[in-house]
């Protein structure tokens, strides 16, 4: 256990001292400010048309200028948190070893295992200091702004929210340290990375719709049809962490969501009504609880694979 | 028993896809020496190496470490050896005493006593002007000290040195070397060192182990091993004469310290214990020889190796 507080603890200041670290706060408060600036333009125009859960709208607002673009949870979920992830984890091996420091580290009196877990550890929690101190950030100048005070849902919320996004950030961060044991030049490792992100960012989508159309064609589509691709491709989606949070957080953060995917705008549009009512917290958490189940399950199948190839490894020079 | 055994090997294989890189290797090292490791590149000292401290399973065979087995009792014998991997790194953006104080906290030492404990190490090495420089701006040779006093820092039993004058300099060589020694002696430390260099070696070993191919060649205490190796002397005269005669070899053959006298053509090899030209001289002279030319060579551990590695 000792073993493991110290590669934590110097992993954990070595993170928070480096270049990189500074870099990524940076962009990533920068972004919050961004979005506080143009939510609070609207925030409170819309406050008029409901008063309920005003707050919650500082982080989903979106200027109608430029749409979802600099929603900030949009901008967690595509940008931010994935880069972070894979900017504390892709090195983290094979630097190591490449400047001959993990055969010095692995012939000290610790187990090998506390090596990669006082990194992941360290990683995880300057994911979730450097999240956390985001959105209080935003609160704070949010509140001073509106001036309307969270209620205490919406602080519920917002903590899960966070506990979701740091989840979500622990798995770019165990998928980076995988890839950091597999290759061992850092630029394979980082491209690696890169391209996972790319994948399921840009292709994923593209996929599902493809893997859809094949298996339920839209030729004459009758709104069941249409249904069933849909849920086809909303299927194939949710293999991608990235989708899952990107779900999971519309729920958590958005309390008129009821339901998941494109459904609900069909639905809308198809003439159905909707009552525009907020879902209860617990039923946003039912909602969303597979979600973040599976997400917590990805993270742990990456940290697992690394930690058994670690394990086995052998260390040379 | 008259010391105890620091280091045993039993029958140690190491095998990678079945090509047998430790082949049934019995190495045996006592307290309080150093022990120098011979081999050319690949030879298998490396892995030998890594098998002692546990950081590789053994295919078959047993390592000892004080008494402890390394494959299943890896943490003890890491606790009690202080290991130099032959590319030694350090964490470049870090300063000296920052890099030994996070060895000192990964060997469980208490907080209080580190301090003292990395500058007295850093001392030793002469690095103490250095202390909080960042080991990115250190040179190869400053890098070099800096993991001895790494391995000072837990204050182990038994060092194991891979390689430690690779790509040093001639000047930091000694200095490393020197060093070595005076540790080895101030802290009555087991010494197990590797390298290819063999003048370095026969500069402070006692004893080697010649191993080539995996397997060990020969093992014994330097002296002992050149009189094995070379059975005909510690030196060879290498004398070119008009005419050899046979009255001429048995009248050298008679001279104290002649081990043996080889023929070729018109050369003459004399194998001898020490420097006996004058006497060789004068002896052809007075059985009338004509003498063109006398050269001599002494041997080294480096004859006794490539004797070994033609063997093999």
């Amino acid at each position: 256990m000792r073993g493991l507080m110290t590669v934590f603890r110097k992993e954990l200041a070595g993170d928070f001292t480096s270049w990189r670290f500074l870099i990524l706060f940076a962009m990533v408060a920068l972004a919050g400010v961004f979005t506080l600036y143009i939510d609070s333009q609207n925030i409170l125009a819309q406050a008029a048309e409901s008063n309920q859960f005003v707050f919650l709208k500082l982080y989903t607002t979106a200027d109608e200028t430029l749409p979802g673009l600099l929603q900030f949870l949009n901008m967690m979920a595509v940008f931010f948190v994935p880069i972070v992830g894979i900017a504390l984890g892709f090195d983290a091996i094979n630097e190591e070893r490449n400047s001959g420091t993990m055969s010095r580290l692995l012939s000290q009196p610790i187990y090998r295992d506390a090596v990669i877990n006082g990194k992941f550890l360290a990683g995880v929690v300057t994911i979730a200091i450097m999240v956390t101190s985001i959105v209080l950030l935003v609160a704070g100048a949010g509140l001073r702004m509106i001036g309307v005070p969270p209620n205490s849902e919406e602080v519920i919320r917002l903590m899960l929210f966070l506990v979701v996004t740091i989840f979500y950030g622990a798995f770019w961060l165990g998928l980076s340290i995988l890839f950091s044991i597999f290759f061992r030049r850092v630029a394979t490792s980082a491209l690696a990375s890169i391209a996972v992100w790319i994948f399921l960012f840009f292709f994923m989508p593209m996929l599902a719709g493809i893997v859809a159309n094949f298996m339920v064609p839209l030729e004459g589509a009758g709104t069941e049809v249409y249904l069933s691709n849909l849920g086809v491709q909303s299927a194939v989606l949710q293999a991608s962490p990235v989708r899952l949070y990107q779900e999971a957080i519309s729920v958590v953060l958005v309390p008129g969501a009821r339901t998941l995917g494109q459904t609900i705008q069909i639905l809308g549009a198809g003439g159905y009504r909707l009552i525009p009512n907020p879902l209860s917290l617990g039923q946003s958490l039912l909602l969303v609880w597979p979600h973040m189940v599976s997400l917590i399950a990805l993270t742990a199948v990456c940290f697992a694979v690394s930690y058994i190839k670690f394990m086995r490894e052998e260390i040379r020079a | 028993m008259s010391k105890q055994l620091v280091v045993e090997t039993v029958d140690l294989t190491k095998a990678y896809d079945g090509i047998t890189v430790v082949d049934k290797l019995n190495l045996r090292v006592e307290e309080g020496e150093i022990f120098g490791f011979l081999g050319p590149n690949g030879a298998g000292k490396t892995t030998t190496i890594l098998m002692l401290l546990g950081l590789t399973e053994p295919t078959s065979g047993v390592v000892r470490v004080c008494g402890y087995n390394s494959t299943r009792e890896p943490l003890k014998v890491k606790r009690i050896t202080g290991y130099i991997p032959e590319r030694v790194g350090f964490y470049e953006d870090l300063t000296a005493v920052q890099n030994l104080a996070y060895i000192a906290r990964l060997n469980d030492l208490a907080e209080w006593l580190i301090p003292d404990r990395v500058g007295e190490s850093l001392d030793t090495v002469g690095l103490s002007t250095a202390a909080d420089q960042k080991v990115g701006e250190f040179s190869r040779g400053m890098k070099q000290r800096l993991a001895i006093a790494d391995m000072l820092v837990k204050m182990p039993k038994i060092a194991i040195l891979d390689e430690p004058t690779i790509a040093i300099d001639p000047e930091g060589v000694n200095q490393i070397l020197d060093l070595i020694s005076k540790i080895a002696r101030e802290h009555n430390m087991t010494i197990i060192m590797s390298s290819h260099q063999l003048n370095q070696v026969q500069r402070i070993c006692r004893r080697v182990g010649i191993i080539g191919k995996g397997r060990m060649l020969a093992e014994g205490l330097v002296e002992q091993l050149m009189k094995d190796a070379l059975g005909g002397g510690r030196f060879k005269v290498e004398i070119q004469l008009a005419e050899v005669t046979s009255e001429i070899v048995d009248r050298i053959k008679q001279i104290d310290g002649v081990v043996e006298v080889e023929r070729s053509g018109d050369l003459l090899l004399v194998g001898c214990t020490q420097d006996l030209r004058p006497q060789i001289a004068k002896t052809i002279i007075a059985a009338d020889g004509s003498l063109i030319e006398m050269k001599i060579k002494s041997y080294a551990l480096e004859d006794i190796y490539m004797k070994y590695f033609h063997e093999v």
